[in-house]
């Protein structure tokens, strides 16, 4: 009997490198954390700081060479997906945890009608016959929300809108029922409406169907609406975790809040520009020594250069359960 | 689809037309007489006869559009009449070669069968041989076998036909003699004894030119493949939990093969027209000797006609193409 407290996804100590002509990336470092049972996870940070590239090693979805997963354990769920052969891996991949992606205009194969991209994995996960899975294909797309659905099994990727696509690529991803939804930036390709449209559809399949989701993105707006808890990485590492409440009202890392600067407000006067974080997220050659925001931080300190942080809890409880960031500074040592 | 490859098929024709009247003309402009090859002991009187008993004193305005009638009406009527018996062409005028005063179709019927046997197994070898080793190459791209691969295609690329040939008769009938250097079209296959001779005497020219057309192809395929590997819709294809196999030889496949089946298709003419080296360096008497002995003896109407059946076919496949285009890519049907 599966602990019903026991979370759906665990992964600890998550190390990926890439192999480069330049030498090693550290693209990946430590990470961990867990998804509860129906729970949706914001993963949050800018353009390469590891958010995908974590998701993708989870399972298997990086081309290795030049990836490499190093270390820790991906528990799924009572199976390491680290330990597992390939053909398991598979096998686990789409039944298992479902996958959408960033942009829809090219996430689907053109040459294949949308029909037989969805019941492709319900075939073979779930070994339904073509009738079979023709049937379920048809309720996928309805539950997505496409009218008229048996004849757009027969339509192209072409013939459908960025929306659709994406609904699309969402009915594929949810096809064998999985335990875990891993939602790579589905909003960024889209324009404003249809990015709410398609926030409504997944809150909405949350309800009906209960799955864990994974929601990467850049947006700190669209986090705020739809998760429960949120991560923040930068240089491949969790710098912040908390319930999304707690991150929004009392931001720790130095990071999360010049993040939060950085979005615009509708209300209120606008006296300020907009802040901006000055510099580029660092390209991780070797295993982080240092903390690797120190040299856009403000508040950076000495001990900044000379150890990475680890991840602390500030509330009392076990890091990953509740409030936890990896940073040096405290009000103790403004005050030192 | 159907609507489009008729009006494709209706367009071809004024294009054809064009075509046949430039090729006419400018055939027909080309300095030298039909008499170069006759002795010079024959009276000039006599010449004079032998062109006006041709035909070929005629303005050119009148020979083009006989030769418009023979091409579209005669040859196609005498073709049916032969298929049923009937006698639509009876006692109407063929294209008759000036060299050799037999009708040009005749000649062209005796040469092709050499042509395709040798030049068109070369081609479809070629192909076949292209199409698993572009592909692996790009799976596993900068292994051992891309390199090699690499630079075998490289090789068979840039060497002239000419020179490979050549250089294969050397080796491998001169030296070693294993192989005949001179194709005989003489042979027939009976038995099994004559089947192996015509294997043998086939294997250098078709090396040849297998070499050359699947350097080419194979390339194009390597492009094709590595272009679409990279693509989003592969790793959906993977984060759906689909075998390798299914990725690759399904996914990748389908997509990669709409450029190269386009290359393929239009090198099929090619085959037709393109081996006159190749047909020369083995004495292979197929339809491109035919054409260089049709030059040298300025025999008007064999040029003008096998020249004209080279654009029919790069027509007619290059609509192929475009039709396997669109059966293969969804998004550009044409309809």
């Amino acid at each position: 009997m599966a602990d019903l407290a026991a979370p759906v996804l665990d992964v600890r100590g998550l190390k990926t490198v890439f192999q480069t002509r330049g030498g090693e990336v550290h693209a990946v470092n430590s990470v961990s954390f867990h998804l509860e049972r129906g729970e949706l996870l914001g993963v949050v940070g800018e353009s390469g700081s590891g958010k995908s590239v974590t998701m993708m090693s989870l399972i298997g979805l990086l081309p290795s060479p030049p990836a490499d997963v190093r270390a820790g354990s991906v528990m799924l769920g009572d199976r390491d997906l680290l330990k597992i052969s390939a053909a398991e891996l598979q096998a686990v991949r789409g039944a298992k945890v479902g996958f959408v992606f960033q942009d829809p205009m090219t996430s689907l194969n053109p040459v294949f009608t949308v029909g037989m991209q969805i019941m492709e994995p319900l075939r073979r996960h779930m070994g339904l016959s073509k009738a079979q899975a023709e049937t379920r294909a048809v309720e996928l797309l309805e539950l997505v929300g496409i009218s008229d659905a048996r004849k757009r099994l027969k339509a192209y990727p072409h013939q459908f809108s960025g929306g659709m696509r994406q609904r699309v690529m969402i009915a594929i991803a949810l096809a064998c029922d999985p335990d875990v939804l891993i939602a790579d930036e589905p909003t960024t390709a889209l324009d404003v409406t249809i990015q709410a449209q398609i926030l409504e559809l997944v809150k909405e399949l949350r309800r009906k169907l209960g799955m864990a989701i994974i929601w990467i993105t850049h947006d700190l707006g669209v986090i705020a609406g739809i998760a429960d808890r949120v991560m923040v990485m930068y240089g491949g590492q969790v710098v912040e975790q908390a319930p999304v409440k707690e991150l929004f009202g009392n931001p720790q890392h130095p990071y999360t809040r010049a993040l939060l600067k950085t979005i615009p407000s509708l209300t209120g006067e606008r006296a300020d520009r907009l802040q901006v974080i000055e510099g580029q997220p660092p390209i991780m050659t070797a295993a982080p020594t240092a903390c690797p925001f120190r040299d856009r931080c403000a508040q950076a300190f000495d001990r900044c250069a000379r150890e990475n942080p680890l991840r602390r809890a500030i509330d009392g409880r076990e890091v990953g359960r509740g409030h936890d960031v990896a940073c040096h500074w405290t009000p103790e040592v403004a005050h030192a | 689809m159907l609507t489009y490859t008729l009006r494709r098929l209706l367009l071809a024709i004024p294009t054809l037309l064009l075509i046949s009247l430039v090729i006419f003309l400018l055939v027909d402009f080309a300095p030298g007489s039909p008499m170069s090859e006759i002795p010079l002991t024959v009276p000039p009187e006599v010449r004079q006869k032998m062109i006006e008993a041709m035909g070929a004193d005629q303005p050119v305005f009148i020979r083009y559009l006989l030769w418009l009638r023979q091409f579209f009406w005669v040859e196609p009527a005498g073709l049916i009449d032969g298929w049923f018996g009937t006698s639509l062409a009876e006692g109407q005028q063929r294209i008759i070669s000036w060299q050799t005063r037999s009708p040009v179709f005749v000649t062209i019927g005796q040469r092709i069968p050499q042509t395709l046997t040798v030049i068109g197994s070369a081609y479809a070898i070629g192909v076949l041989i292209a199409l698993p080793i572009g592909i692996y190459s790009a799976y596993r791209q900068y292994s051992w076998f891309d390199q090699l691969g690499t630079f075998v295609a490289m090789v068979g690329y840039s060497v002239p036909t000419f020179f490979t040939g050549v250089l294969l008769i050397v080796i491998f009938s001169v030296n070693l003699g294993w192989f005949p250097s001179i194709y005989d079209t003489t042979l027939k296959v009976v038995d099994w004894d004559s089947f192996i001779k015509q294997v043998m005497q086939m294997a250098l020219p078709v090396t040849v030119l297998a070499l050359f057309n699947a350097a080419e192809i194979s390339r194009y395929t390597r492009a094709s493949f590595l272009d679409n590997l990279s693509q989003d819709y592969v790793r959906t294809a993977r984060a759906k939990g689909m075998s390798e196999k299914t990725v690759v030889l399904k996914h990748v496949l389908r997509n990669s093969m709409i450029p190269v089946v386009t290359v393929i298709a239009l090198g099929i003419p090619s085959i037709f027209a393109g081996a006159i080296i190749t047909e020369q360096v083995f004495k292979v008497n197929g339809i491109g000797a035919a054409l260089i002995g049709a030059i040298h003896a300025n025999d008007l109407p064999m040029v003008q006609t096998l020249t004209f059946i080279f654009a029919v076919l790069i027509v007619l496949f290059n609509l192929i193409a475009d039709i396997l285009y669109g059966v293969l890519d969804p998004r550009i049907r044409y309809d």
